[in-house]
């Protein structure tokens, strides 16, 4: 399949790692690091919704997961910071494969999917929101211990190095479904899920195994998320914030494609940031440009961002081939 | 006689109270072309999706290669060699011919180099050779049913079902279509296919049935099955085949 080399991959990492090099302000690094973990909870959705066309309302679920079992591990048990990330993120695999297994056995497709992954993201936040082991309402502290073993650490740019060799992993993984046999059944499946069957795909394992690695990558932004603000509750972890965001980017973006949610995340963001400094952070408002961009985007340029450049680069190509013809006529 | 390679067995299959297929059993001999005709609505498709897995029958079982695979799914007879095309095409329409194409020959092989070259042969084999690049959707009607015979080929079937293939061609597209399902004969693929255009039926099958009302009303060769008054009542109505030879007689 068309699309980015892995050269271009580490290219666009390298340039984006000599950002705090260039600059200490933690407010640009802030930004960039939130935007960076949008764009990987983005990659997460992506391999489900824009590779596999399975559209989850609820990406929360596994964003939360990563975060809880992360969090609580860490401060009901002692086990190590990084030790817990990691198991975070196979937490959030399972809660993946376990509603993937409930609802594409059950065969529920499109608007149905949606629903029922964004009722079991509900379910979840309300459970996390009563249970004490989750800190029910208060939520979990996690204790500051600014040391690199323990996943913290004094400044900003250690987390946003963290945080891109985590976006880059993303990408290099995206990359890699896109040219398997796997990335094109995933597609097969999209396109159209009845004629894949017909040559041999099997469409709910194969739907199951793209849940199941979406949910690790967006679990893996969770457990990011848990010890970059060190507190989170249910309403943070389970919200549906984050399943609009995690939708959100790659949509802008260019669903089905290595850059889109990177790419989508940095403009979401962007905006979002704008409408703080023009209106002065009155609450909600970013939500109403969230979604009126959601509207534009989905009227002029249903490809995303991604699939408007593409668009750009060809007309260009093609205005160029003409160009000199003009000039000898 | 052998075994056969498929064998359809008593099947039924009621959706509500309406029932699609009544009663239907028929047998595809390894090496041939059997076609399957019978009037619009007859159950033929809802047939078709029995046999490939698509529906389970409400009653009946299917045989291929001595086995029974009734209410097998669709990707595991695929695997065992039973590949179906849709009478209403289906491409991937947001991939490529070649990218469709590849899907079917991925079945056999992991690696995505393979594949597409196993694709790019198969692409020539039924003439899409030149439009490998295009996207799926910008395919005229025949370059689409091309594209669905090509994917299903891809998967190397040693069953293949033709839903219609030639349905929607102009005289010309069919006559180019017809020795191609007669090539994929030759190389070994038994073939059985749902056909309209009587012409294509006469010159490719070995041994037709005929399917109305969900129930087969008669088979064998294809001459000697369109002049059974059965399956001129089965076209044209209830009394047909008298008042025609009646009208036949009158002339003489």
């Amino acid at each position: 399949m068309r699309g980015p080399s892995i050269a271009h991959i580490v290219l666009v990492i390298a340039a984006l790692a000599t950002v705090p090099l260039l600059t200490a302000s933690n407010v640009v690094l802030n930004f960039l690091t939130v935007a960076l973990l949008i764009a990987l909870v983005g990659q997460g959705w992506n391999v489900l919704g824009g590779y596999g066309g399975q559209y989850s309302f609820g990406h929360a679920a596994f964003f939360g997961t990563g975060a809880y079992v992360s969090a609580i591990l860490q401060v009901r048990y002692g086990v190590n910071a990084w030790i817990a990330f990691a198991l975070g993120i196979a937490g959030g695999a399972l809660v993946g494969a376990a509603i993937g297994l409930l609802t594409f056995r059950s065969g529920l497709k499109g608007a149905y999917f949606a629903l029922v992954t964004l009722a079991f993201a509900e379910v979840l936040r309300i459970l996390a929101s009563v249970a004490p082991i989750t800190g029910a309402g208060v939520g979990i502290l996690i204790t500051l211990d600014l040391r690199p073993q323990a996943f913290q650490f004094q400044s900003r740019a250690p987390f946003y190095w963290i945080m891109l060799a985590m976006v880059a992993v993303s990408l290099v993984i995206v990359r890699l479904i896109e040219q398997s046999r796997f990335g094109a059944w995933l597609v097969a499946v999209r396109e159209n899920e009845d004629a894949a069957k017909a040559i041999g795909v099997d469409a709910t394992r194969v739907k199951l195994a793209a849940m199941t690695i979406s949910a690790a990558i967006t679990a893996a932004g969770g457990g990011f998320y848990a010890q970059y603000f060190l507190f989170i509750d249910s309403s943070i972890a389970y919200g549906p914030w984050i399943s609009v965001e995690a939708l959100l980017a790659p949509i802008v973006g260019g669903i089905g494609t290595v850059f889109g949610p990177l790419l989508g995340a940095l403009v979401v963001k962007t905006l979002g940031e704008l409408t703080k400094l023009i209106t002065g952070d009155a609450p909600g408002l970013d939500l109403v440009i969230y979604g009126g961009l959601l509207v534009l985007i989905i009227a002029f340029a249903p490809r995303g961002i991604a699939g408007l450049l593409a668009d750009l680069r060809l007309r260009f190509a093609r205005l160029r081939s003409s160009l000199p013809g003009r000039a000898h006529g | 006689m052998a075994e056969p390679l498929l064998r359809v067995e008593r099947v039924f299959k009621r959706f509500g109270g309406l029932l699609a297929v009544d009663n239907a059993s028929l047998a595809v001999e390894a090496g041939q072309i059997t076609a399957l005709i019978g009037p619009n609505g007859a159950g033929k498709t809802t047939l078709f999706s029995i046999i490939s897995g698509f529906l389970p029958p409400s009653e009946g079982r299917i045989f291929y290669r001595c086995a029974d695979i009734t209410g097998m799914p669709p990707h595991l007879l695929a695997r065992r060699g039973i590949v179906r095309t849709f009478q209403i095409v289906q491409p991937f329409a947001g991939l490529t011919v070649h990218e469709n194409i590849a899907i079917g020959a991925h079945l056999s092989r992991r690696s995505r180099a393979d594949a597409l070259d196993a694709a790019a042969e198969v692409a020539s084999t039924v003439g899409l050779g030149d439009l490998l690049g295009r996207p799926a959707a910008s395919l005229t009607v025949a370059g689409r049913k091309r594209l669905e015979v090509a994917r299903a080929l891809a998967a190397e079937p040693q069953l293949l079902l033709l839903d219609e293939v030639l349905a929607g061609l102009n005289p010309g597209e069919v006559a180019t279509m017809v020795p191609i399902i007669r090539g994929l004969a030759e190389r070994g693929i038994t073939i059985l296919m749902i056909e309209h255009v009587m012409q294509a039926v006469m010159s490719l099958a070995e041994h037709v049935f005929v399917l109305a009302e969900g129930h087969i009303v008669a088979e064998g060769a294809p001459r000697a099955v369109v002049g059974n008054p059965r399956v001129v009542e089965a076209y044209l109505g209830h009394g047909a085949a008298a008042r025609l030879s009646a009208a036949g007689a009158a002339h003489v």
